[in-house]
Parts: C-alpha cells; sequence; structure tokens
C-alpha cells in the first residue's frame, strides 16, 4: 500500500528524470551536432574563402603590373612616404593615413585628381579631421601617377583595383582642358 | 623563563601581526584621511611612472588619462589644472582638472571653452587661451570651471592651416607673445613641391614666421594694429617661455622638413634625416633667425642657405648676418614647449634650468623616428645653456623609443608646467595622458608645502 501509494510518485520522478536527461542528453547532442556542424560549415567556408581568395589572388596577380608596382613604389619613395610614412598611416593631426579609407579605396577620378591638382582645406579621413596642404604632382607622368596609385591600392593592407596610365591621361586632360 | 619568554614574544609577535594586519586593511579601506597620507599619496609614483623612464630620483603618476589631444598646460595656486584640447570633440576646448581627495590625481575634470588649440597660460588672475586666429582670457574665480564673460585680447591672425599653433607666454612688463608660424615648410613658390624655388622676398614673413607682441591687459586688439613684430625669421615656435632670471624670451624653431624629397640633387634621405638642428632661440626685439632662407647645420656649426634661394647644402650666402641657436637639438624633434623651472623641489641643477618638451620626428622616414622626449638644459646665469642637455623624461614613444611612424607612439610629449610645490606636468596629445613628476628624495621636505 505504501509501495501502491509511493509508486506514481516514483514512477513520476522516473519518467520526469528520464525525460530531463533525455532532454538534456538530446539538446547537449543537439548542440553537439550542430557545433560540430558549424565547425566543420565553418572550417569548409574558411577553406573556400581561402581557396577562393587565392583564386582571385592567382587571377589578380597578373592584372596588377608588376612594373606598374615597381613604379609606384620607387614614386611612393620618393615622394609620398615623408608625409603618408613608410606604413602608410600618415601622421596624426597632420597628414592622413591612406589605409582603409574611401579617399583612397574609392573613386578612381577623385584621387587621381588629388594627385595631379593637391589637396588644401579641412577633410575628414577615418573620422579625424586635418587642415594641411598637399602639393599638386601633376609632374610626375601618367605611369608613374597610375603606379604611385595602383601601389598604394596593394599596400598597407589595402585591396583595390589597379589604376590604369590610361585613366591618369584621361583625368589630365579633362583637368587640363 | 625561556618558555616564558618564546611565549611572550609569539604573543607580541601575533598581536603585532594582527595590528599590522588590521592597519593594512585599514589604509587599503580609507581613501586618504589624514595629511600624512594625502602626502603619501601625492608622492608615490605609479608603477613604470605612467609608461616613462626618469632621471634618477624623480617619480611620477597619472594625472589624468585619455583626456583628448591635451596641448599645453598651466597650474594654478590652488592646485587646479588647465590644459588646452587641440579639437572640441570631448566637449570643450579647455579641460580643467581638480583633485579633490588630496591624492593628486585629477577626480573633478570638466571641459569648457568653444575653441580647440594649443596656447594656455595665467596672468594676473585670468586664463589666457587662443584658438588658431584669438588670443581669449577669462577671469578665474573660485570656481573650476570658470563663469566670467570671455574676452578677446588679440584678434585678427591668419588663418591658416599648417603651423596655426598661437602659443605665447608673458613678460614681466605686461606684454603677452605670440608665436605665428609660417604657413609653409620653405616659402616655395609651389608649396611642398620639389624644385620649386622660394619666394622672394618671401611675404609670409609680414604677418607670419615670428613672434608678436602685444599688450596683455588690453582688450580687443588686432594683429594688424596693435602688433609689433617682435622677432622674425622663425618658422613655427611653438615652445616659448620669458626667462625671468635674465629677463629675456627664448623660443624653440620647428625646422625646416624635406630637403631629400624636395632637392634630391642636393640632399639624400640620410642627410635630410639629420638637418637641420631643432633651434633653442635666444630672443630679443628685432631678432631674426633666417627662415626661409636659411637652416642651422649642426655639424658646419653655422646657418647655410636653402636650397630655394640658391644654396646647395654648403654655401652660407647671406645666412652670415642672420642670429645662430644658442644650443641645436637633433633634426626633426619637434619642440612644442619649454618651461624654466624656477621652484626648488628639484635638485639644485634643475633650479634656472629649461625643460623642454619634444613631440617627436615625423620627417626622418625611412629613418626610425625619434626624439619622444622631455630634455633639460642646465642654464647658467649668462642666459647660455651652462652644459649639455640631458634625456630627463623618455621612451613616451614605447620601449626602445625608436619607432617606425608616428602613429605608432604610446605617447606624444607637448606641454609643460610646473605646479605650486614644483612638481612638473607633462601632457601628451596622442592618447591624452597627464603626468604628474616630482622629487623622490626630497618628499620629506616638500610635504611641509602640501597644503
Amino acid at each position: 500500500m505504501a509501495s501502491g501509494w509511493l509508486f506514481p510518485i516514483f514512477d513520476l520522478f522516473i519518467t520526469e528524470l528520464l525525460n530531463y536527461i533525455t532532454l538534456r542528453n538530446l539538446l547537449s547532442f543537439f548542440a553537439l551536432i550542430c557545433l560540430l556542424a558549424a565547425c566543420s560549415g565553418g572550417t569548409q567556408n574558411e577553406e573556400a574563402t581561402a581557396e577562393s581568395e587565392e583564386t582571385v589572388t592567382e587571377e589578380e596577380t597578373p592584372q596588377v603590373d608588376a612594373q606598374l608596382l615597381a613604379t609606384g613604389e620607387t614614386v611612393y619613395n620618393q615622394y609620398c612616404l615623408a608625409c603618408h610614412q613608410a606604413n602608410g598611416q600618415g601622421v596624426p593631426g597632420a597628414f592622413p593615413p591612406l589605409t582603409q579609407t574611401e579617399w583612397v579605396l574609392g573613386d578612381d577620378i577623385r584621387l587621381i585628381t588629388i594627385v595631379l591638382q593637391g589637396l588644401q582645406g579641412e577633410i575628414t579621413v577615418n573620422g579625424e579631421t586635418y587642415n594641411n596642404i598637399m602639393a599638386p604632382h601633376a609632374f610626375l607622368t601618367d605611369d608613374q601617377v597610375a603606379g604611385v596609385l595602383t601601389y598604394v591600392r596593394n599596400s598597407f593592407g589595402n585591396k583595390a583595383e589597379a589604376i590604369a596610365p590610361e585613366e591618369v591621361a584621361e583625368v589630365r586632360a579633362s583637368i587640363e582642358s | 623563563m625561556n618558555n616564558f619568554t618564546k611565549q611572550l614574544q609569539f604573543s607580541v609577535s601575533l598581536l603585532f601581526l594582527l595590528s599590522l594586519t588590521g592597519l593594512i586593511i585599514s589604509c587599503g579601506d580609507s581613501s586618504s584621511s589624514t595629511a600624512e597620507q594625502d602626502v603619501d599619496a601625492q608622492f608615490t609614483a605609479d608603477e613604470n611612472n605612467g609608461s616613462i623612464t626618469l632621471s634618477n630620483g624623480f617619480g611620477a603618476y597619472v594625472v589624468a588619462d585619455d583626456v583628448g589631444k591635451a596641448r599645453h598646460i598651466v597650474v594654478r595656486d590652488n592646485g587646479d589644472i588647465y590644459v588646452k584640447i587641440r579639437d572640441t570633440k570631448a566637449g570643450g576646448g579647455i579641460l580643467a582638472l581638480r583633485d579633490t581627495d588630496g591624492d593628486g590625481r585629477a577626480d573633478q575634470k570638466e571641459y569648457f571653452g568653444e575653441y580647440g588649440g594649443t596656447g594656455i597660460d595665467i596672468y594676473d588672475d585670468y586664463l589666457y587661451y587662443s584658438s588658431d586666429t584669438v588670443v581669449y582670457r577669462v577671469a578665474l574665480g573660485d570656481e573650476l570651471v570658470p563663469t566670467a564673460e570671455l574676452e578677446v585680447v588679440v584678434e585678427g591672425f591668419i588663418n591658416q592651416g599648417q603651423h596655426a599653433t598661437t602659443s605665447f607666454t608673458f613678460d614681466n612688463a605686461g606684454h603677452i607673445y605670440v608665436n605665428i608660424g609660417a604657413p609653409s615648410n620653405a616659402c616655395q613658390e609651389q608649396l611642398r613641391t620639389p624644385k620649386s624655388p622660394g619666394q622672394d622676398p618671401c611675404p609670409q614673413l609680414d604677418r607670419q614666421a615670428g613672434i608678436w607682441q602685444f599688450s596683455a591687459n588690453e582688450l580687443n586688439q588686432t594683429q594688424e594694429e596693435h602688433g609689433v613684430r617682435y622677432a622674425t625669421g622663425i618658422r613655427n615656435a611653438v615652445a616659448l617661455d620669458w626667462n625671468d632670471n635674465v629677463n629675456s624670451l627664448y623660443a624653440l624653431q620647428h625646422g625646416r622638413d624635406q630637403l631629400s624629397n624636395l632637392w634630391p640633387e642636393y640632399y639624400d634621405s640620410l642627410q635630410s634625416a639629420e638637418l637641420p638642428a631643432e633651434e633653442f632661440l635666444k630672443v630679443s626685439e628685432g631678432s631674426d633667425f633666417g627662415w626661409p632662407f636659411c637652416y642651422y647645420d649642426p655639424q658646419k656649426d653655422l646657418k647655410v642657405l636653402a636650397p630655394e634661394y640658391g644654396g646647395n647644402g654648403e654655401e652660407t650666402g647671406r645666412c652670415a648676418d642672420m642670429e645662430d641657436p644658442i644650443m641645436a637639438f637633433p633634426a626633426h624633434w619637434a619642440p612644442n614647449d619649454i618651461i624654466f623651472y624656477n621652484s626648488d623641489m628639484f635638485p639644485e641643477k634643475y633650479r634656472s634650468g629649461a625643460f623642454i618638451a619634444f613631440h617627436g620626428s615625423w620627417n626622418r622616414a625611412p629613418l626610425p623616428q625619434k626624439g619622444y622626449n622631455i630634455a633639460f638644459v642646465p642654464m647658467g646665469s649668462d642666459g647660455l645653456p651652462s652644459g649639455e642637455f640631458e634625456r630627463f623624461a623618455d621612451e613616451f614613444a614605447g620601449s626602445g623609443g625608436e619607432i617606425e611612424s608616428p602613429g605608432d607612439a604610446e605617447f606624444r610629449p607637448t606641454g609643460l608646467a610646473v605646479g605650486p610645490d614644483g612638481s612638473l606636468y607633462i601632457t601628451d596629445d596622442q592618447k591624452g595622458r597627464i603626468w604628474r613628476v616630482f622629487y623622490q628624495d626630497n618628499s620629506e621636505q616638500v610635504a611641509g608645502l602640501v597644503r
């Protein structure tokens, strides 16, 4: 009688316990499965990304002319490095950085125009205000301008399309006309 | 007997230990209750002196941190600190700091003022500060943030992007001296353009590239009407101070940049990194230090003709008549503040000498950047340096001291002030840290001076 009275409770307890364990186990199991899936998926994705990046890099490398980059590096070291620094980070409060900014990675025409015509007055780059003078560099050839911009767009952690000498010639013509 | 003694010793030791523990706990809990503790806290250095190195016997702690681009600084007689901030992003162009619990660190921080800038000082119970084009003043009262009406002392300086730092100082005869930097590197026909010749005469010398004198007490003066061009041919003297001991103005010039970029046929990048010297100037009325026509070559120990004016790195030409510096510092170190030390907390050799804050170079690339330090120059009674300079506070750039680019510097020293007790205050405009430097071996003597 005692057991008869107790049994339902015990039974309920066992049932609850089993349910609980099963639920927990199931949850844990699912969580583990999900985690594994996510991990392997992640790994696969990463691999895929890495592969596609490699592919992209392999495809892009021939497009970024080695000669153009070499010209660009020489021009950068001679005319740009003093202010924008060896790491492209500029000088806080004086000369803006060339890294991760739309000024460099964005509009081609604006970028080419700045090199040819220089820049003066207050600008904001990556949230910081600068008010200084960049001299015009119209004395550089089309190849040199294209080279240095392509170099800057592919250095200091930047990755953006090359600038062609023909593009520079077009902008130069439109400025001069 | 022996046992008794041992027991007694044990008991006494235990009592001592217990009371010591209690003392430590109570010390840890209380935040400055006695004057003695205040003094201890005021002269307890932070670990690593707040990330800088100091000459022997000195310690430092951080008074305030992350305050914005902290430029020049002044400490009032009551210990309140006023710092000029380069911009107004934090809520104002001036930061006011007050220590309310006696540990020397700032507890109360208030921003006020509509203009960013560099110059700030206290004169006759007025707080003077400058924007890029105006020198203002406001009367100081009991409150930390002044509530009096803002007054214009001098206005009408040319609004210029480059070297727009209207820093200033006062003499003892009622004058204010305002630095107006040159709006260019070397007054070239085409700014910072390779092989572009210099303008001759250089029109920038008319209202810029010099130090102008005004009345310190007259309001609403303009540069054109009231300004006296006290000294000329100074490219940019962010650092200037009046030396009471010899009653004379002193300044440091930011020397020109880019010799090898602009004139590669005469200079290579190694020469350009070491030329020209940063000049320590003793400034008299009518002084001409030769910018833009000349620069100082520390190896040759003379002023040589700038390439923009026909120089080739060797010729001196018209520069023979220009005044030389009283001391030459390494190129491109960027002196941003100077203060003569006339207090007695620091040892004898520092008295009457000059502390100089160097912001650190950007124009030595591709060589490593250098010079992020506070130098000390001992000064003789003749008003000239009486010995070599020492690097008094150093490694602001980070340990090792040499970096690739100024952005890599941990801190960049910019402003100096001496507090009422003789402590030296240093600002940094990279992270916005403010240090208080004190002489440790002297702390007992100093304690008597602390309120």
